[in-house]
């Protein structure tokens, strides 16, 4: 036990030192992550030989990772990047795996290995690349949407590769290869025996599983746990889920990663993707951190060290190999300047998945030991040149093309800043229906599951969490938002929204709804841009009608409401400085009733102003001139 | 000497507007103009009476920008005068803040010029359906000049004539604020076409 806590406090400080370190001076986290592993690992020696065992679990980040990239992508999304995901993709997967070949075999390897070391090295780091584009916020941009293509087919090829790579096993390494499993999944393999036709329909029936499943059973299950108000309940739901699929996949030889991205998809629309999304974030971000150090902790300096120049030879050969197809798929794609730019940039380097067909590979007696032995530190060396190139395309490339836009007019915005809407109860639902008739997308969010199931009848889309949780506002998108309505039903929580939101997202507009007069004197003292009064206007109305009913003319009611209006808004300034100079458990001073006696009387005078008869001066109306003023015309 | 000028604005719905809404953008970028858009300002029609005549004693040409609506203006120009300009204030014995003041109409009007004459279907001239103002203008002791108007306004972008008439209507303020436009002149037209060249000096 001991020893397992020295080692995770060595891989968690090493994180905590170099992180924050890489982050200030610009490097990303990615970079940060490696070079932690490459101190903790060859450098120092603090850890060793188990950083292969803790890859393979940190591995789980990538899936954790795939399933939430799967939620960001319903259906109709995926079925419009087809052209992209197939085509772009396609391409980029092929034509590296050929290219690599061909140098593989000008260099003097047999054609199988050649074409194995291709299609291991074809792919690139979903995990590094992601990760960072979420980071630089560049996975909406048109680059970023093409390199995201690429990956998912990468990894969706990662299935027929383990079904082609024992087809290439040579004779002379020994054996058959086995099954197409994955190599550290075999163990529990329960499908390896089975004949073809059978297996093809375990495969499919878990499919159907994952699909059918998330269709039908989350919703009711999410909401049964979602009734009980633990939120723990909720995260321990969510990772069973991933764990899950992860388990059915690798059982039945397909990829975790795979799984969990499919249901992930399936889960798009569900009401409760907002809330896995948070639930699952930490963790994916803690393995993947766990991964990135393994990779910077595996690479054996002796090994380069002895091998220095066929590794440095390699490693270059594969970026200028990859950047270029890369670079022409742009162009053939017509994903233009600096976005063809970021594609070639970000996925030159060869992924984890590499390490996972190599270890394959080798277990198949497709590729020999040793030439395994130098690949793997050829892909972890890509890997860690991947954050190199995003300054490259952030210090070289951006500011090229900035500088050229700034001559074009400015372009048309084409997405609309959204509106994030918490709380969809009685409040919440009629802000959010004046903007939905008026075409603005809102985000809606809500703590009560029978409230976004009763409102998802009439056809509101709507987000399970509790909106005052600063990671579900992420997610919700709070930094690409242009206004928050905060109209949820607990007071205090509304007011730790409002100071949460101001601090971070400046950016973002304030709209709450105010449970009475202190709370938004509170709402507006804490930064809210815009405050009213749950029952302000609804009772200035009902003031109104009584107005009427008591024969007061209908406009003159109008007017009376405007005057009445117009001093609440002019004094509303003072008075809530006045609030907030009492004490917090005696906000009632002296001075305060002071003042609201004072705006009382100047309510008064306001609605008394038009009621005079002749001619008044102290005020404006649709005042006549006095009478006889005709003699001034003589 | 600069003049200062002011364009109150009035129309209803601008996201339909063609012509008076790229008319207004022109003006806000001439130094010297002060832009208010009156439905903006005001969207209940709860006008500020105070603020409006204050910002009246400051200038010295007020323009009304709008759609000619039903031969008269929008209803918030005409709920604008009937509370600001008020006794005392813009007329009667001691109602002199405007004294002096030009007032100039600026119109866009859908039918052709050739239906505002009297044997067209409009019967009359546009400057005498704008009698109305005149008078108000007359009783406020301002000068009230002929009106500069685009007609056939619907059909304005399509025929290629607005960016004639915000050329000009640029060269108009710019004209105003320096001072030289020859308002004896712009009295006597019938509206500021007729001899645009001739009015600026």
């Amino acid at each position: 036990m001991t020893g397992y806590f020295i080692q995770a406090f060595i891989y968690l400080c090493a994180a905590v030192i170099a992180v924050p370190i890489a982050k200030r001076l610009g490097l990303g986290s990615v970079l940060g992550y490696l070079i932690a592993g490459v101190v903790i690992g060859p450098l120092t020696g603090l850890v060793g030989s188990e950083t292969v065992t803790i890859q393979h679990f940190a591995e789980f980040g990538v899936v954790m990772m795939l399933f939430l990239v799967g939620l960001e992508l319903d259906p109709r999304m995926l079925w419009g990047m087809r052209n992209k995901l197939i085509g772009l993709g396609g391409l980029q997967v092929t034509l590296s795996s050929l290219l690599i070949m061909a140098v593989c075999i000008m260099l003097g390897l047999s054609c199988s290995v050649s074409l194995a070391i291709g299609m291991v090295l074809s792919l690139s780091s979903t995990a590094i690349v992601l990760q960072t584009f979420q980071e630089k916020g560049l996975a909406k941009t048109e680059g970023g949407k093409s390199a995201f293509s690429v990956l998912l087919f990468q990894d969706i090829a990662v299935i027929p590769m383990l079904a082609f790579i024992p087809l290439l096993a040579m004779s002379e390494l020994g054996g058959v290869g086995n099954a197409a499993v994955d190599d550290h999944q075999g163990t529990n393999d329960l499908v390896s025996h089975l004949p073809g036709w059978l297996y093809g329909l375990v495969v499919l029936g878990s499919i159907a599983v994952v699909i059918v499943g998330g269709h039908f059973l989350s919703r009711p299950l999410f909401r049964f746990i979602a009734d009980t108000g633990l939120r723990e309940m909720f995260t321990a739901t969510a990772l069973m889920l991933v764990i899950g699929i992860s388990a059915l996949m690798s059982l039945v030889g397909l990829s975790p990663a795979l799984g969990t991205f499919l249901a992930g998809v399936v889960l798009a629309n569900s009401e409760f993707r907002h809330e896995l999304e948070t639930d699952i974030e930490p963790f994916k971000g803690i393995l993947l951190g766990l991964f990135f150090i393994t990779v910077g902790a595996s690479i054996n300096f002796d090994l380069v060290a002895s091998n220095a120049g066929i590794i440095f030879f390699a490693v270059f050969a594969i970026m200028i190999v990859k950047g270029l197809v890369l670079f022409l798929l742009a162009r053939l794609f017509k994903v233009r300047r600096n976005d063809g730019w970021l594609l070639t940039l970000s996925l030159a380097q060869a992924g984890e998945f590499g390490f996972v067909l190599l270890s394959f590979t080798v277990q198949n007696n497709v590729i020999p030991q040793d030439v395994a032995n130098i690949l793997s530190p050829v892909v972890a060396i890509t890997m860690f040149l991947t954050p190199i190139l995003f300054i490259v395309f952030d210090k070289l490339v951006l500011k090229f093309y900035q500088a050229e836009e700034a001559e074009q007019p400015a372009e048309a915005i084409d997405e609309q800043g959204s509106v994030i809407i918490a709380g969809i109860g009685r409040f919440g639902q009629i802000v959010n229906r004046l903007l939905v008739a008026n075409e603005i997308p809102t985000v809606v969010l809500d703590h009560s599951a029978t409230v976004i199931d009763r409102v998802s009848r009439v056809n509101i889309k709507s987000w399970y969490g509790d909106a005052s949780r600063p990671d579900l506002l992420h997610t919700a998108g709070i930094e690409d938002a242009k206004l928050l309505v905060v109209a949820i039903d607990d007071p205090v929580r509304a007011l730790d929204m409002v100071r949460h939101v101001k601090e971070f997202h400046p950016h973002v507009s304030i709209l709450a709804r105010a449970f009475d007069r202190g709370h938004g004197y509170d709402l507006t003292h804490a930064g809210a841009d815009i405050v009213v009064s749950e029952t302000y206007y609804s009772a200035l109305e009902l003031g109104g009608e009584a107005l009427k009913v008591l024969d007061v003319h209908p406009f003159k009611v109008e007017q009376m409401k405007a005057a009445y209006n117009k001093v609440e808004q002019e004094s509303r300034q003072e008075i809530c400085q006045e609030w907030h100079e009492g004490e917090a458990d005696n906000r009632f001073t002296k001075s305060y009733l002071d003042l609201f006696l004072e705006i009382e009387k100047r309510l008064v005078s306001a609605i008394k102003r038009n009621r005079q008869d002749g001619h008044d001066t102290s005020g404006s109306g649709w005042t006549p001139p006095p009478k006889h003023y005709l003699d001034d015309f003589e | 000497m600069t003049q200062k000028v002011l364009i109150l604005f009035a129309h209803p719905a601008q996201d339909q507007s063609e012509v008076n809404r790229p008319m207004f953008n022109t003006a806000f970028g001439i130094d010297g103009v002060t832009c208010i858009d009156l439905y903006a300002r005001y969207p209940n029609h709860d006008i500020d009476v105070a603020a409006e005549q204050t910002r009246l004693r400051q200038h010295d040409v007020v323009i009304f920008l709008f759609p000619f609506y039903w031969y008269s203006t929008p209803a918030i120009l005409k709920d604008w005068m009937d509370l600001v300009l008020e006794y005392n204030f813009a007329y009667g014995k001691q109602g002199t803040a405007l004294k002096n003041k030009v007032l100039l109409p600026v119109i866009s009007a859908g039918g052709e010029e050739k239906a505002y004459q009297e044997d067209g279907y409009n019967h009359f001239s546009l400057r005498e359906l704008l009698r109305p103002l005149e008078q108000t203008a007359n009783l406020c002791r301002m000068n009230f000049i002929a009106p500069f108007v685009i007609f056939g306004s619907r059909t304005a972008v399509e025929d290629h004539r607005l960016n004639d008439h915000l050329a000009r209507w640029q060269q108009l303020l710019e004209a105003l604020v320096e001072d030289r436009v020859d308002f004896e002149k712009a009295k006597q037209l019938e509206h500021l076409d007729t001899d645009f060249n001739g009015i600026l000096l």
